[in-house]
């Protein structure tokens, strides 16, 4: 910092406070179920309770009758587009013939009290047929159920081919990978408030979104309204993960309000979320590693099988991150993927923290272990050996142009303390088990771990996901304007610091998150820092050259020669120094900018293109306490090394990589949707289970700022590396405590005590 | 929906007697979940929160026993002095949910929902817990292996109220160990307390979250009791001790369901009483 007043400014590289921070603890904060408005309804959705029946009738005149019901909607009373999704419009706003999921939504009704609606979904009688259900990924597949959708029971299939098909490594190991369904667990649950226009043919809707104008987009579709009368407003947001980006309530609520011409409130519970959303992917890996004797990386060949459950969502995109990111951060010449990503009467899956790549670096980085075995190397040297570097090619035939430090990451994160040994008499909440008192020290094997990944940031395969902002500079005060959801990760203390450091001004107020400006494109692919900080940054640095312009015309100084030195505009070859809030007065200055990264590229048939903007790396290593006998565990420390590019704000990157390594934690040993034919079994937080303080290790962390190039302020994405290679490295250090080969994420007790 | 706010036993019951419907609420833990989760639509309620008379303790010195009022929450066990009379009592209230649960569950709800996963059942099936009800005509005191019949199935009558639970001081280890998904704040997948009664000369076992109802492995007890010494002081080598284990899981009867395995429960609470015999074994050489 060039000023000595710049340490107590909430710039750039500082650990500003968010503006969010003290209403969140302090309880003040609006979430979106906490919206009212007067003379509003409730509205509630009935769900399906099979994965697979025909709909013979409905009747809703049970319903009706119930005093206090206003109306009761089904898939008759959509006006317009009867599908909405992300990708392909294939998910049914209501069913209407045929329920493909236990879950998906048959109706809807507006009461006056959340219990007589309640009342009300009871008291609709739904006449089902129940058809068997396609539960079997490898049966989407193979041909041998019939078509449960229009669409087929493929949502995608894509190889990635590249290099001599015929190469045949001096080492081979093979493994077979599996990882169960996890859920995005975000707390302030799907929550919304519809307002209808009073001429009835408009909608002001306050909903806890990831992406407001894909929203609106879909919405409008199904409304049948043109774009500009569907409103949106972020209602605050408690986290979403990827589990916000597909449409939950958001048509419902929209027509309930139209069709009443009241107020609609829609909230899911806990239990309903866990219906609501889309998951993660479970997914079946197998993979062969061909490797010269000294641990050189050949080919990888893998087969992915990815369950998209009864919708599409974003399933398509995330396959192609799974194939295109199976080599891991590594050098490899010849590559043979094969992927799928299928329809099933399974729940519906999409996008979650990691996107595909969580599932490949399952598979990539236990192939590596074994390799490291095969080879006589140790799981550290295996990595540096092979670690892609700057200017490496991907499989697809893209060029790696991202700083790739990915040796510095494993290198760095081996250079951090281990944790303290266990002490004889140790506590025994430190334990695996716990609070359960199951263990003593006696019981205890402890393992180390590694895990390094490779993440794409951005969106791929030729999509624009431009990001829009708006900076006012008027009377002293700058105003921000961005439809950036701010699902958590920290973009409203972003964007005002960005703004504080381009202009040096301090007063950084923000408008309302809403459809009222352009797209931001959504929160997640770990993007926004990147595009919308680049919008808000260009923004701000418009409004900074027309307020050159007018202080060199005020003073009679070539604007070129003009900088900001903290609160000052400064003349960088003469005497000038005027502060900005001098220099600003009277002025109104007023720009909107749109950040656009580079084109991507569409994927050949054979996964070859340069389908990816940029990439990040981290490497993690696990410390485990393992008691074998009763297959518990305790994740002691974690310690990583991430590419970040460059810190913005230290107490927010940290939290990101804290979060997102307790998340990959979850899936390595308890986070996991129980599925029995086709019905979720746990969906509570009683035992759908999120570690706990008491679960959660200690993080050791050292940021690895190499500044991008290609990123508008040098920092790349952070917020999904953190729960890539996490989960990897946690079981690596299960089987080095244990000798289990643990070829399934979660790890459960009895995969420990009675496996292999 | 009428809700009844009693401040006495008595009014307890005479409330029962003009709602035989009614729900008793104590914390309300397990009640609130059945209604949030739309499994239970409450009608009338009979709050015992203000019966300060469930939630004292008391310890008579001349029978060697303590007496828990039901709605003694589990934040009061955990801690001293309740935890030093009745040691497996603390550890097993210490697994129970988090801190606002552990402030309002007690052992009268533990009782009246009889979940075979109920923390503090087994070590009440341990000490062979006398439980005490009332109802407005009479008072009656069932040993609480004839009060849990099944799972979420009691012996207490519609009209009466869990008042409180008798249990014996013992000179002797006592422990609870319990296993569950993660490492705190979790439902039991399988469970178990000991409890070694060295004046008596015996060692009582029962398990949780194996069997409909909590298992006392009286086999494996009698088998203990005839190879071992167990009055006073307590020695044996740890073959008997995993043998122990082993005859003791042989008396569950598990099940498979989303939490875990048959043969993982089968498996587990073989090794926690395994390992609970020989902390017994431990102490009783650490105290000599």
């Amino acid at each position: 910092m060039a000023t000595t007043t710049a340490t107590s400014r909430a710039t750039l590289g500082t650990s500003a406070v968010r503006p969010d921070g003290l209403p969140k603890v302090q309880g003040r904060f609006a979430f979106a179920s906490d919206v009212w408005a007067d003379n509003m309804l409730w509205g509630a959705t009935l769900r399906s309770p099979h994965p697979h029946a025909r709909i013979r009738s409905i009747d809703v005149s049970g319903a009706l009758a119930i005093n206090g019901v206003s109306v009761v909607i089904t898939a008759d009373d959509v006006p317009g587009q009867l599908t909405y999704g992300l990708i392909t419009s294939d998910q049914p706003v209501f069913a209407r013939d045929v329920v493909r999921y236990a879950g998906e939504p048959v109706a809807a009704v507006a009461a006056d009290h959340p219990e007589t609606a309640r009342r009300a979904l009871d008291a609709i009688r739904v006449d089902y047929e129940v058809l068997s259900a396609l539960l079997d990924a490898e049966q989407a597949i193979d041909g041998s159920f019939a078509a449960i959708h229009p669409d087929g029971n493929v949502i995608r299939n894509q190889r990635v081919i590249r290099g001599d098909q015929s190469f045949v490594g001096d080492i081979i190991v093979e493994g077979s990978y599996e990882l169960g369904m996890q859920d995005q667990a975000f707390l302030g649950l799907e929550a919304a408030l519809a307002l209808p226009d009073e001429d009835g043919a408009g909608v002001e809707l306050f909903v806890a979104t990831q992406w407001l104008h894909e929203d609106q987009k879909q919405i409008a579709a199904c409304l049948d309204m043109p774009l500009e009368r569907v409103r949106i407003t972020l209602g605050g947001v408690g986290g979403a993960f990827g589990g916000r980006e597909d449409i939950s309530l958001q048509v419902h609520c929209c027509l309930l309000a139209l069709v009443t011409r009241r107020p609609i409130k829609m909230q899911y519970g806990r239990e309903e979320s866990f219906f609501g959303h889309i998951h993660r992917h479970p997914a079946r890996i197998v993979m062969h590693h061909h490797a010269d004797r000294d641990g050189t990386l050949r080919r990888v060949e893998a087969r992915a099988v990815f369950d998209g459950g009864a919708y599409a969502s974003t399933s398509s995109a995330v396959l192609i991150n799974a194939v295109t990111h199976m080599q891991g951060p590594y050098r490899c010449d010849i590559a043979t993927v094969d992927g799928y990503v299928v329809r099933t009467n399974n729940p519906p899956c999409g996008a979650m923290r990691g996107f595909g790549v969580v599932q490949a670096c399952f598979a990539h980085e236990s192939q590596m272990d074994k390799l490291a075995i095969a080879c006589g190397l140790s799981p550290v040297d295996i990595r540096l050996k092979n670690a892609m570097r700057t200017g490496d090619r991907l499989i697809t035939g893209q060029i790696v142009e991202s700083v790739a430090p990915v040796e510095r990451c494993i290198r760095e994160t081996a250079a951090l303390p281990m944790p303290a040994p266990l002490l004889d008499e140790p506590d025994a909440l430190d334990l695996p088990g716990g609070s359960g008192l199951t263990a003593r020290r006696s019981n205890i094997r402890r393992g180390v771990g590694w895990g390094v990944s490779i993440k794409n940031l951005m969106y791929s395969e030729g999509f624009d996901d431009y990001a829009t902002a708006r900076c006012r500079l008027a009377d002293g005060v700058i105003t921000l304007q961005f439809a950036t959801a701010e699902v958590g990760q920290g973009f409203v203390v972003l964007a005002q610091q960005i703004a504080r450091t381009v202009l040096g001004i301090d007063t950084v107020l923000l408008e309302p998150i809403s459809t009222a400006i352009g797209s931001a494109g959504s929160t997640s692919a770990s993007r926004q820092t990147w595009m919308s900080g680049g919008a808000v940054d260009g923004a701000c640095r418009l409004v900074r050259e027309q307020l050159f312009a007018h202080v060199g015309a005020t003073h009679d100084v070539d604007p070129l020669r003009l900088v900001i030195e903290a609160t000052d505009v400064v003349d960088t070859m003469g005497t000038l120094r005027v502060a900005v809030a001098d220099a600003a007065r009277g002025l109104v200055l007023d720009e909107t900018f749109e950040h656009h990264h580079r084109a991507t590229e569409e994927l050949d048939e054979n996964g070859q293109g340069n389908c990816h903007v940029a990439f990040a790396f981290v490497a993690h290593r696990a410390v485990v306490d393992v008691d074998p006998d009763l297959g518990l565990v305790k994740v002691v420390q974690i310690a990583t090394a991430q590419d970040v590019g460059r810190v913005l704000n230290p107490l927010a990157a940290l939290g990101q990589v804290e979060g997102g390594i307790a998340q990959g934690l979850g899936l390595a040993v308890m986070e996991e949707i129980v599925l029995v034919n086709g019905k979720m079994r746990n969906p509570s937080f009683t035992d759908y289970l999120l570690p706990t303080a008491l679960d959660a290790p200690d993080v050791v962390v050292t940021m690895i700022e190499e500044p991008e190039p290609q990123a508008p302020l040098g920092a790349k994405g952070i917020g999904e590396p953190p729960c890539i290679s996490v989960t990897p490295a946690i079981v690596a250090a299960i089987r080095d405590a244990t000798g289990k080969a643990l070829t399934r994420v979660p790890v459960r007790p009895q995969d420990i005590v009675f496996g292999d | 929906m009428t809700v009844i706010n009693a401040t006495t036993v008595d009014q307890v019951v005479s409330a029962l007697r003009e709602y035989p419907q009614a729900r008793l609420v104590q914390g309300g833990t397990d009640v609130m979940v059945e209604v949030n989760l739309n499994r239970a639509r409450v009608h009338d309620v009979i709050s015992l929160r203000r019966v300060n008379e469930l939630r004292r303790w008391h310890v008579d010195e001349e029978s060697g026993t303590l007496r828990i009022g039901a709605g003694v929450p589990y934040a009061e066990m955990e801690r001293a002095p309740l935890c030093l009379h009745v040691p497996a009592l603390g550890e097993a209230a210490r697994t129970v949910g988090a801190p606002q649960i552990r402030a309002t569950g007690s052992l009268g709800g533990n009782l009246g929902t009889c979940s075979p996963a109920g923390d503090g059942l087994p070590v009440l099936s341990a000490l062979d817990a006398i439980v005490h009800l009332r109802s407005a005509d009479d008072a009656r005191d069932v040993v609480v292996h004839d009060f849990m019949l099944g799972v979420k199935q009691n012996a207490k009558r519609a009209d009466e109220v869990i008042v409180a639970i008798t249990v014996p001081l013992l000179v002797g280890f006592q422990g609870y160990a319990k296993v569950g998904m993660r490492n705190a704040m979790v439902i039991s997948a399988a469970s178990a307390c000991l409890v070694h009664d060295a004046d008596n000369g015996n060692v009582r076992l029962a398990f949780g979250a194996v069997a409909p109802t909590i298992v006392r492995a009286r086999a494996a007890e009698v088998w203990l009791a005839e190879r071992v010494s167990l009055r006073n002081s307590m020695s044996l080598d740890g073959a008997i001790a995993r043998e122990f284990g082993q005859l003791a899981a042989k008396e569950c009867a598990p099940i498979d369901d989303h939490r875990s395995t048959a043969d993982y429960r089968r498996h587990a609470v073989a090794v926690l009483a395994e390992r609970l015999l020989l902390r017994a074994a431990e102490k009783q050489g650490r105290d000599e």
